[in-house]
Parts: structure tokens; sequence; C-alpha cells
């Protein structure tokens, strides 16, 4: 196969060298130069430049009916303006697409060259020049003023008190190459999150900050510490070089854990303090994000290693997950999957949340169902989901509900 | 003057000062840059094309290591995105396009023996020659080349436990880079100092071609600008190596956290896009001024709104130093920041529209040769006109918010900026190969070479733009885990096809090129009968380029069809006559 590719390539380039030297010696017969372009290759290549306007322009206008609006219609209410925009913005720009690229196809076309003239000679025309900067201006005037409306509306901050109960806050954190959901659970507030109170051995894996999984971390760095302290004093002299430092580095990084964990202080947030406010959190590991319909969801974006994003193209909402500064985005989904698997007569259909920053080899895969459903299905699952527990119960209660969500969670990405 | 010593073929070929022979070097080496950069997007077309079906070609380029049994591995796809961008954005249409013609045409088109500093010159291009080497050498490394993207955002480029490429790979990426701009701002000082000092008598600032006018300010712009990528890949290469955290706080990877806090992933984005943005401009504008010259010298007519075409080149070059933030709309950034930014990007427009219409209205009623430069400015013009219209969309912060990331981007900067600065440079080629190489290129293969081309590049970029409006994020390996994406796996199929079919007629321009260099027709002086002073040296090149004096200028370049003169082109050295005054 190889070889039969090779040879294509070798007689592909031996026959041109060919067809080159007959049309040189054709050229040296009748004596014709290069830069001397004939009235037949002339109104041929502009016959080419009209051909391919009629042809670039049908099929053109061909894709734009036939995929142009590929994604359902938007699921949440801020989809819908930025739809509006959208199209609105696509009838300008097709248009100018449609008159300017016609204008020089039709102009390449029309002027060919003929010996028998000169071109005009025009070098400038300030009334033309006032009108092509001009009309660009006031057409971009009206552009950027409607595009900063929509994005003040998408951007600003949920409207109502979160107090009060006027809308829901989600936390959602990328890591390679999965989701987490937080939910805040019933006192609706987060528990703090640190990289430094990542414990997995207790499941541990957002870093919720509570004071007992403090303590368990303090006291499992310090008998860690002292263990390998004590193993370094008594085996110095046995243990190669890189051994001990080795050992050495590891004391250290474990004592700057130590120290940033002891930096940390809880703060109060409605009445509770953000180091008991993580205990009732509700932590979902590869599983779909569920959303009440019609209730405006904040949501909170984290990420534990590289930068991802948050991309949910059915909601049309996109924003990327940073590690050491939390983004935020909100939005209302309007439709619950169930309506839109009827609308679009596909059983099954799920919005998607995906990551649209490049993050690794799964990058392509690393996705999680988004499930929008009634405020009493969404209420009734809820009250289904096990809240965040943190020792000293962990010996006991822990490894069976985490080992169970664990099991479901990694057999597949389509658990509801 | 110069010129008449004997050279050895040392200084002469390889460590030459003189500025022609410089640009052909940038030329080879761009188009070596150039074949691998198609190649390597030709095997990610294959994979995107038809995921999962083993393939022979993918095989044999990039054997059991990284597609065991001619499947692509998913780490070796990123790795071929990433030198894809890195190649085209910065060897072949940077390096390639600035280093050519910046180095060929400003001192032959303002007069001037050489440039400024001939060894300067020289070691920009061998700063550039060590940079193309290690970059293409770190394709074969086995830990893999750079795989972050041509961005190379971190953490993901900073922390070798994400990814394999972000070892080794990255770090030989980033010294190319240092050297790469080393070579940028070598290469960007001469061409300033050049155009401002050596101009010859009566060249006023008012008569530079449109060319040297592009050239100036993209050197600028670069001169500006590169520094900032270096601070920015070099506070990287410390939190890579050094134990800093510019650019890293709270992270856990690897089962462990990181000693890091305080840094800011949103920081190197800030400096990257600093250069980032304009250098979408240094590759462009030397594309528009090629395609001004060649358009104006082939419609036989002057370049509408000489002054105007000055002023937006003037306005694009400032513009792009303050729209860096639009492409971080979705990263976290303040969205009023984000606002001050959709208004100054959509700015841009303005002058770009004039330059649209300028050069429509340099065709209308003109005398249209149709050499295959000037097919390839006209095309510059449409992929300009259609790659930067979807940028109003882009530009709109709000619309961003759906389409950031997504092929709708990559549709939109392949046509404006990749197809329109490379249809400039082949068309650069075309029209100036009998200057640079003493021969002609073969016209009815240029047209061959040009009509595929040009159908292919549509063919590849348009259907792109919805994959991205179907919701299809870029860099992904596979896009059959979604059921939605129906529409995007129909379409790549078909963009692939384009993309191998316009691969393969790059043969022609190759083969063209080539075999022209040494069997091409002899030139004449004049070929295109063009107005400007490049045309008025000799045939063979001669250190110093003019054999007596350097000829005085009278007149602006586009005299193209003086109703008041009997030729259709009136030479810059033609003296004004009694009463005659300039047109602009």
């Amino acid at each position: 196969m190889k070889l039969l590719i090779l040879l294509v390539v070798v007689l592909g380039v031996v026959a041109l060298a060919q067809l080159a030297k007959v049309y040189e010696h054709t050229r040296e017969l009748r004596k014709t130069r290069e830069e001397d372009i004939s009235l037949a290759d002339n109104k041929f290549n502009a016959f080419l430049w009209m051909a391919w306007m009629v042809v670039f322009f049908i099929l053109s206008t061909y894709l734009i009916f036939k995929y142009g609006q590929t994604l359902p219609e938007s699921a949440s209410e801020h989809g819908v303006l930025l739809d509006k925009l959208l199209n609105f913005n696509w009838i300008i720009i097709l248009l100018v697409f449609y008159f300017v690229n016609g204008l020089l196809f039709y102009f390449a076309s029309k002027y060919y060259m003929t010996k028998d003239r000169k071109a005009t000679f025009l070098a400038h025309d300030n009334k033309l020049e006032i009108i092509w900067t001009l009309v660009p201006s006031l057409v971009l005037i009206i552009v950027i003023i409607y595009g900063l409306m929509t994005w003040n509306d998408v951007t600003s901050k949920p409207a109502g008190d979160y107090a009060a109960g006027d809308y829901i806050k989600v936390e959602v954190t990328g890591e390679q190459w999965a989701w987490y959901v937080r939910y805040p659970g019933e006192d609706r507030v987060f528990g703090d999150v640190n990289v430094n109170a990542i414990n997995e051995t207790v499941q541990n894996n957002l870093g919720i900050v509570t004071q007992e999984g403090m303590d368990v971390i303090f006291d499992d760095l310090d008998a860690t510490i002292h263990k390998t302290d004590s193993t370094l004093k008594a085996d110095f002299n046995i243990l190669p070089e890189s051994k001990v430092s080795e050992m050495q580095e590891s004391i250290y990084k474990m004592a700057r854990r130590k120290q940033r964990l002891k930096d940390l202080r809880p703060h109060e947030e409605m009445g509770v303090s953000s180091w008991e406010s993580g205990e009732d959190d509700v932590v979902l590991y590869k599983k779909a994000l569920h959303l009440p319909v019609g209730v405006e969801a904040e949501f909170e974006l984290r990420s534990k290693d590289v930068i991802h994003s948050v991309y949910m193209p059915h909601f049309r909402a996109q924003m990327n997950t940073v590690p050491g500064i939390p983004t935020r985005l909100k939005m209302t989904p309007t439709i619950t999957s169930a309506e839109m698997r009827d609308r679009l007569d596909n059983p099954e259909f799920d919005y998607v949340l995906l990551c649209n920053k490049i993050c690794g080899a799964s990058h392509y895969n690393m996705w999680i169902p988004v499930i929008v459903e009634t405020q009493a299905e969404y209420d009734a699952w809820m009250a289904e989901q096990t809240p965040f527990i943190v020792p000293p119960e962990v010996e006991e209660v822990e490894p069976e509900t985490d080992g169970a969500e664990l099991a479901v969670a990694e057999s597949t990405n389509d658990n509801k | 003057m110069a010129g008449h010593h004997e050279e050895s073929f040392i200084s002469k070929y390889i460590f030459s000062h003189d500025h022609k022979m410089i640009s052909k070097q940038f030329l080879l080496t761009a188009i070596v840059m150039g074949v691998v950069a198609v190649l390597l997007s030709v095997l990610f077309r294959i994979q995107l094309g038809w995921p999962g079906e083993p393939s022979g070609f993918v095989h044999f380029f990039l054997g059991d290591r990284w597609a065991e049994g001619g499947i692509m591995d998913g780490e070796a796809y990123l790795a071929l995105v990433t030198i894809h961008g890195t190649i085209m954005v910065f060897f072949v249409l940077t390096g390639g396009l600035s280093g050519t013609f910046s180095n060929l045409l400003i001192p032959l088109q303002i007069g001037a023996r050489d440039m400024a500093s001939g060894f300067l010159n020289m070691l920009s291009y061998w700063f550039f020659f060590t940079s193309s080497v290690i970059m293409l050498a770190s394709l074969f490394i086995t830990t893999g080349a750079a795989s972050a993207g041509w961005t190379v955002y971190p953490p993901l480029s900073a922390l070798p436990q994400a990814m394999p490429g972000s070892g080794l790979g990255m770090t030989l990426w980033l010294v190319s880079m240092v050297l790469f701009v080393a070579s940028s701002l070598l290469g960007g000082l001469n061409y300033v100092v050049t155009v401002i000092n050596l101009r010859t008598v009566g060249m006023k600032m008012t008569r530079l071609p449109l060319t040297i006018w592009a050239f100036l300010v993209t050197a600028i712009l670069g001169v500006l600008s590169f520094p900032v990528l270096v601070s920015a890949v070099v506070l990287l290469i410390m939190d890579r190596s050094f134990g800093t955290a510019f650019y890293l706080s709270d992270i856990y990877i690897g089962g462990e956290a990181l000693d890091v806090t305080g840094g800011s992933p949103l920081l190197f984005q800030h400096l990257f896009w600093f250069l980032g943005h304009p250098e979408v401009y240094i590759v462009l504008l030397p594309a528009l001024g090629i395609s001004s010259e060649i358009i104006a010298t082939n419609a036989r007519k002057p370049i509408f709104g000489y002054r105007a075409m000055v002023g937006s080149i003037l306005a694009i070059g400032f513009l792009s130093f303050i729209v860096w933030g639009h492409h971080m709309y979705v990263t976290g950034m303040n969205p009023f920041l984000g606002a001050v930014f959709v208004f100054t990007t959509l700015l841009i427009a303005i002058p770009s529209a004039v330059k649209a219409f300028n050069y429509i209205t340099t065709l209308w009623q003109g005398n249209i040769r149709m050499t295959p430069a000037m097919l390839f400015s006209i095309g510059l013009v449409s992929t300009f006109v259609t790659g930067g219209v979807t940028g109003i969309i882009l530009a709109d912060s709000a619309l961003d918010i759906n389409l950031h990331d997504t092929y709708f981007v990559v549709a939109h900067f392949h046509i404006v900026m990749g197809m329109s600065a490379i249809f400039g440079m082949l068309g650069g080629v075309y029209h100036w190969f009998p200057k640079m190489f003493g021969r002609m290129m073969n016209t009815k293969l240029g047209y061959a070479h040009f009509w595929i081309t040009f159908v292919c590049a549509f063919g590849v970029f348009f259907p792109m733009h919805f994959v991205g409006l179907n919701g299809a994020p870029r860099r992904y390996y596979a896009y059959t885990e979604f059921p939605f994406l129906d529409a995007t796996i129909n379409l790549n199929e078909l963009i692939s096809v384009f993309a191998i079919l316009g691969a393969i007629a790059q043969v022609l321009f190759l083969f063209n090129f080539f075999h022209s260099i040494f069997r091409g027709q002899k030139a004449v002086q004049n070929p295109w009968k063009g107005t400007t002073l490049e045309w008025t040296t000799p045939v063979e090149h001669i250190h110093g380029n003019w054999d007596g004096p350097i000829p005085e200028v009278h007149r602006w370049a586009y005299d193209y069809s003086r109703p008041d003169y009997d030729e259709d082109f009136v030479p810059q050295t033609v003296e004004l006559r009694a009463g005659e005054e300039e047109p602009h």
C-alpha cells in the first residue's frame, strides 16, 4: 500500500514535469511570454469569477438554510434574547456578505483586460470615502448598543433576594476530566472549600472545610510528619541520599499544607458559619445536573486543576472555570427535559453540560447531562440525595453511601 | 558601491547580509514549515472526518507510538492541532510573510542599497531558523510536542502532570518561541529604521507604495507587542521550572494540592493576547499591503483612496492594541471590561470596511489582467470580507457566550486571517518571483493552483461556521459522544474531503515554484509594467541593488492609466511634467 502511494506520487510528479516540458516547448515555438496574459485567458478567468459567484452564493445559501439552525430553540430565558440578537446580526452581515462579495466578483469578471482600452483613472473621491466610513459607523453604533444592552441583561446579578428564596445557587467544579455539582443543602449556603482540605480517603474531593474534617487532616498530617521524621532520624545513615531529600521535602510540604490550613478562617453567611454550612451540601460526581424549570439559577464555577469551561449550548450559556478564581453565570431554564423531548420528538434527547476549554486527553469526553424538571420533581429528587457528612461518623456511615454512589457514578454518565 | 567583490559560497548563500538572499532564505524556510503544518492538518482532518477508522496514511506518519493500528491517539491529536497553529501563525504567516516580503521589498521599493543593518538582518534569519528547527524537533520526542493549544494557557501548559505534552515538548515550545521573538524584534527594528532613514531622494512618506506602509506599521506593531509575549513566556518558564506561581493558584492535581497560591491564569491570557491580537494584524497587514500593490498593478488603475488606505492601516494598527480582551469575554473577566472591548473591537470594522470598498472601487472600470497573483489578491478581498463579517458576531460579547471556542471561531479566523494572509503571501510569490529568481512562474499552473485552492478554502472553512453554530467545541478529538452533534459529524466529513484536496493542490504550487527556479522562462526587467522602484533594478541580483546611482523619485506609486500619458503606467522615476500635479 505504502509502495503504491509512493509510486502514484512519483508518477504524478514525473507526469507534471513532462507536461511542463511540452508546455515550455510550445511556448518557445509560439514566442509567447508568461506575463502576457492572452485575451482567452483573461476571458476564461472572468468567466470563472462569474461562475464561482453563482455556485458560491447558491451553496452558501443552501448551507445557511440547511445547517443555520441545528441547535433546538433556546431552553433558557436569556438564550431567547441572545438568539434574537444573533438573528439581527445575521441579517446585517449576510447583506454585507452578498453585496460586497457580489460587487467584487462582478467587477472582477466584468472588467477583464482588453488591449484596446485604458482603465478609468480615478485616484480618490472624498464623497464616496465619507459614505463608506459613515454608513458602517452608523450600523455599528446600532450593533454595539443592542449588543451591550443584551450583555448587561445577561451578566447582571440575579434578580431578587437569595435569602428570600428568589433564586437558587448551584456550584459546578471541573477537574481532569469530570464535573462535580454541588447544591448548598437545606441551609441554602455553600460551605467553604479549599484545595488543601481535599481528602480523598473520606471522599471529600472538593475540599469542603469543616471543623471535624480539619481535625482529621491535622491528626493525619501530624502523625505522618512524626512517622517520616522518626524514620528519617533512625535510618539517616543507611538511607540513600535521594531518599533522604525526598523525605525531607515531603515533611516540608506537609508542614506548608498544615500552615495554609491553619490560616483559614470561617465567616458568617446568612447566619451560619461557613465551616458548618458545608455539612449538608449535596455533592454529585459525574452525575446529571438537575435544575427546576422557571427558577433562576446562579452558578458558581470552580476548577481544581486546569482551566475548563462550562458550556451548555442548549441554554446558550458558557463560562470558564478557573483555578483560584471562582467565576459565575446565571440562567433560568424555561423548557423541561421532558417537554424538549416531546418538541423534538426524540425520547433520547438530553441537555448537556460539556467542557469547552482544552484541558487534556479526555477534553472531548468531559460532560454530564442536564435535567430540567418541574419544581415538584426537583424537590423529590433532592430529598433523595445524601448530604455531605464528615467524620467522626465517617468510619461507619461514609463508606457505604459513597461506595454506592461512586459505583453508579463511574459506570455511566446517564444516571438521572 | 558593493557588489564588485567576489563572495564565497558561505557568505553569499548562508550567512548572507544581502536582503534579497535573506528574503529567499525566509521564503524557503516558511515553505518547508508550511508543508509540515499542512501535513499536520491533513492528519487531524482525517481523524475528524472519519473518527475511529484506521488509516494507513496516519499510521505511516505517526507510527505505533501515536496511532496504534492507524487510529490517532487523543494526545497526538492535541499535539497536532497545537503545532499546526503555532507553525502557521508564527512561522509561516509572521516570520515567513514579513521576513520574505519586508526583506525583499523595503530596500527595493524605497530605493535603498540594503537594510539599515545587514548583520542584524542575518541574525534575524538565523534566530528564525534555529527556532524553526527546535519547533520541528519537538515533534519527535517521546512525551510528545506541546499540546495545550497554540495559545498555551496555563495551568494546562504549566503542569507536566496535566498532560504529557506539557513536559519537555512545552519546554521546547517556549524556548523556540523566545528565539522566534528575538528574530522578530531584530527584523522589525531593522524594517522600521530602514523605512524611516533610507528612503531615496524624493521618496516622501506620501509617495511610499502601500506595501511599505503596511510593512512599516506591521514592524511597529511587532516591536511593541512581541516583548510582551516574551514576558508572558518567561514567567511561564519560571512557573514551570523555578517554583514561582505567577499563573498558578489553588491547584489540586495528581492526588496532591500544589503549594501555590495567589497567581492568576488570567494574567497569562492578558499578556498573551496583548501580543496575540496585534499579531493578527501583523499577519494580515502585510498581506493587505501586497494585495494593494498587486491589484493596482494588474487592474492598471491607481489604488483608490491612497490616503484613506494609509489612514486605515494606521487606524487598524492603533486599534489592534486595545481590543485583546475580546478573546476573554467568558474567562471570568469583569463584564464591564468586556463591554469596553466590544466597543473598541467593533470600531476596527470601520477601517476594514473602508479598505474593502477601496479595493472594489479600484477594480471598477479597471483593465484587469488576470495573472495568478491578481487572482489570489481578488480572492484575498473575498476572504477578508467573508471572514470579517463573522467577526462582527464574535466581537459582540453577548453572542460570543454561545460561540466562544466553538468551530465558528475556527471558521472565522481561518478565513479572515489564515486564508487572507496565505493568499497575500502566494500572490506575492507569483508577483515578485521574477524579482526574486530572475525567472517567471508558469501561469497556467498558477491558474489551476489558484482555483482549486480557492474553492477548497471555502469548502473547508465555510461549513465550519455551521459546525460551530451546532454547538461543537473546538479541540475535540471526536464528536461521536454527543447525539446532538449529528450535523457536525456530517459536515466534518465534507470539510475533511476539501482539506485533503486543497492540500494535494499545493503540489501544483510546489512543483511550479521549484521547477521555475531552475527552468522557468527568463524574466524581463519589468514584466508586470509596474511603476515602483524594484522594477528598475537589473534582473540579475547585484549586491547594492542598482548598478549606478540610486534612482530619484518624482511621483507616487500609482500612476496607472493616466489619460495624459500614452503608456498605461508612469514609473515613479519619471519627472512630473510642467504644471502636472500629483493626483492624491
